[in-house]
């Protein structure tokens, strides 16, 4: 798919949000939550890329929003917590990168989730600064110092989200073509030749987690100030396991589908919570299974099978 | 053309009971093209994993342009001036033949450097140009994991060349190569080398090959160098065409 093409379907796409936004308004809080979420699980397709699946990513999600829930009482504006969110949840990657890129496959994927499950556990256990599993309240964050009415607030968060989701697209889509990105396929597919060419695989890795847990770190921070309440249950394993699920679903071919993925998810998940409310796990699995059999490239791939390409 | 680019001195490796270097003394002479014959299991191989830093030798030295580099890591080694193909070519299997090029000048230009696109028009068109110099231009926009043998094994050198090594070690250049096509394209391999002068240490199983571009010829036997010299000379030795030639020949033929 060329880039016009592509760049026309994500305008295509954010419209589709707005336009939803405006005439539903209760969507406007289900939607910012989506955008949040694909611009995580855009980290986990830079992951994927690798051939490496983290099942802890979440670790950096709960660690921005309980970053943001920590500062927002002081620093309340948006434009201080987003970006100290995900700055936060970057140093974190850091620091759990190069540990991590050490490892592959069932390896690098077990090794995310325990570190996310020690996270868990802390923000479970350490009752006196977290709360514990009633997690924190989180006042309304200003705007450039402007404090907004619900109605204004929920649409500011949502433009935001949109268009970081928007930056981070554009920005993965460059990073992607690039040779560091190139050389994520190629540490799925020859590692050791990279080696052979004088260039670091675990660098490689390491550059693509630490985007990744940024990413994570904002997707955590659009969370907190959405919802205005953080829980542990952000860092627990079924969260990171949510956003696996997601790349899978929206599929892993290009910028665009963890949007996909992420939208299409939580709307399912409000509709099928409210007609059908026992049947939700149901859905998931069906769907999980139907794209495994018959949808590789997820809901991205047919996309791209309507617009008569193959990726 | 005399002085010593590569100096290895009592090599030794083994794994388990097999002796695959068994006390190795070689000194690869600055701009020589020089021929590694031996049959199978002789160590061929496990000589160029020493020289590259994949292997680390049980006992023995290695330097390269006057500095020690026994125990510095393949990409440490790289960045010195040696690379390396492979015996079983080790290309991106999910990238074209160009992309595979254009990753090789990455790395030597600085991977880590820009958001700028792998095939970006200066890098792209080096590549290009490089596969034209072994004349894979026609296969460039191919997928690495849909090429023949021969076009992999010309791709995974090409890839090698690009990094402008100072020493290219090549594991059995034309195996895979259809014969057809052989000195054709080791005249052209052996121009592009001769042009950037390289110093270049290959593994060779054919004769003829070995015959036509080699300065000198190692004959490699049970993890020794068993006989070395001009190619006249060892490929005559009744010895070497008994215990190698022979048994190789035989043994390709028999193969193939
Ligand atoms: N990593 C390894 N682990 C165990 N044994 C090894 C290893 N590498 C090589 N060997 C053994 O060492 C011996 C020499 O192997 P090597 O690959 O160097 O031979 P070669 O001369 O390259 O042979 P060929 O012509 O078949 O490529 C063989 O007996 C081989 O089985
Ligand atoms: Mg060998």
């Amino acid at each position: 798919m060329n880039s016009r093409t592509e760049a026309f379907l994500a305008a295509l796409l954010a419209l589709a949000v707005l336009a939803a936004a405006s005439t539903t308004p209760w969507l406007v809080f289900v939607l910012t939550l989506a955008l949040a979420k694909g611009i995580a699980v855009l980290g986990i397709l830079l992951l994927l890329r690798a051939g490496q699946v983290s099942f802890g990513h979440a670790l950096f999600v709960a660690f921005s929003a309980y970053t943001v829930a920590f500062l927002a009482p002081k620093l309340g504006d948006a434009t201080l917590l987003l970006p100290i969110g995900a700055l936060f949840a970057g140093v974190l990657g850091l620091l759990v990168g190069l540990f991590v890129v050490r490892y592959r496959e069932i390896f690098f994927g077990m090794l995310n989730l325990a570190l996310s499950m020690v996270f868990y556990s802390l923000l479970e256990k350490l009752y006196t600064i977290t709360k514990g599993t009633d997690g924190i309240r989180v006042p309304a964050a200003t705007f450039l110092g402007r404090t907004l009415d619900r109605h204004g607030y929920e649409w500011a968060l949502l433009l935001t989200a949109l268009a970081l989701a928007i930056l981070c697209a554009v920005f993965a889509r460059f990073y992607l073509a690039s040779p560091m990105g190139q050389a994520l396929s190629g540490i799925k597919t020859r590692e050791a030749r990279l080696e052979f060419m004088g260039v670091s695989a675990r660098r490689v890795l390491l550059s693509a987690y630490v985007i990744s847990a940024v990413m994570a770190g904002m997707s955590g921070a659009l969370i907190a100030m959405t919802s205005r309440h953080v829980t542990p249950h952000l860092g627990y394993w079924t969260a990171s396991g949510e956003l696996v699920f997601i790349a899978i679903l929206g599929g892993a071919g290009g910028v665009i589908g963890p949007f996909l993925g992420a939208i299409v998810f939580e709307l399912v998940r409000v509709y099928a919570a409210a007609s059908f409310a026992d049947a939700w796990q149901l859905i998931l699995g069906v769907v999980l299974l139907l794209v495994i059999l018959f949808a590789r490239g997820g809901l991205w791939g047919m996309v791209l099978k309507l617009c008569g390409r193959r990726a | 053309m005399s002085e010593v680019l590569l100096s290895a001195k009592g090599l030794r490796l083994a794994f388990g009971g097999v002796k695959a270097a068994d006390g190795i003394d070689l000194d690869v002479l600055d701009g020589e093209f020089l021929a590694i014959i031996g049959p199978n299991g002789a160590g061929k191989t496990t000589f160029i994993n020493m020289t590259t830093g994949y292997l680390k030798p049980q006992g023995g030295e290695i330097h390269f342009a006057g500095e020690r580099i026994l125990g510095l890591s393949p990409r440490a080694i790289v960045r010195r001036g040696i690379a390396r193909s492979f015996q079983l070519p080790q290309l991106f299997t999910e990238h074209t033949v160009l992309e595979n090029a254009a990753m090789a000048v990455a790395a030597r230009e600085g991977f880590f450097s820009a958001l700028k696109p792998l095939l970006r028009p200066a890098w792209r068109e080096e590549a290009m140009d490089l596969l034209a110099r072994f004349g894979l231009t026609a296969i460039a926009g191919t997928r690495a994991d849909a090429l023949n043998e021969g076009a992999r094994k010309l791709a995974d050198i090409a890839m090698a060349v690009a990094l402008r090594p100072r020493l290219l070690l090549m594991d059995e250049p034309t195996s895979g190569v259809a014969a057809s096509e052989k000195m054709e394209i080791v005249e052209r391999l052996a121009t592009v080398l001769r042009d950037a002068r390289v110093t270049a240490v290959f593994v060779e199983h054919d004769m003829e090959v070995v015959g036509r571009f080699a300065d000198r010829v190692a004959v490699w036997s049970q993890g020794r160098i068993a006989a070395l010299g001009q190619p006249e000379r060892i490929l005559n030795d009744p010895d070497v065409r008994r215990e190698v030639i022979g048994i190789e020949t035989g043994g390709r033929h028999a193969a193939a």
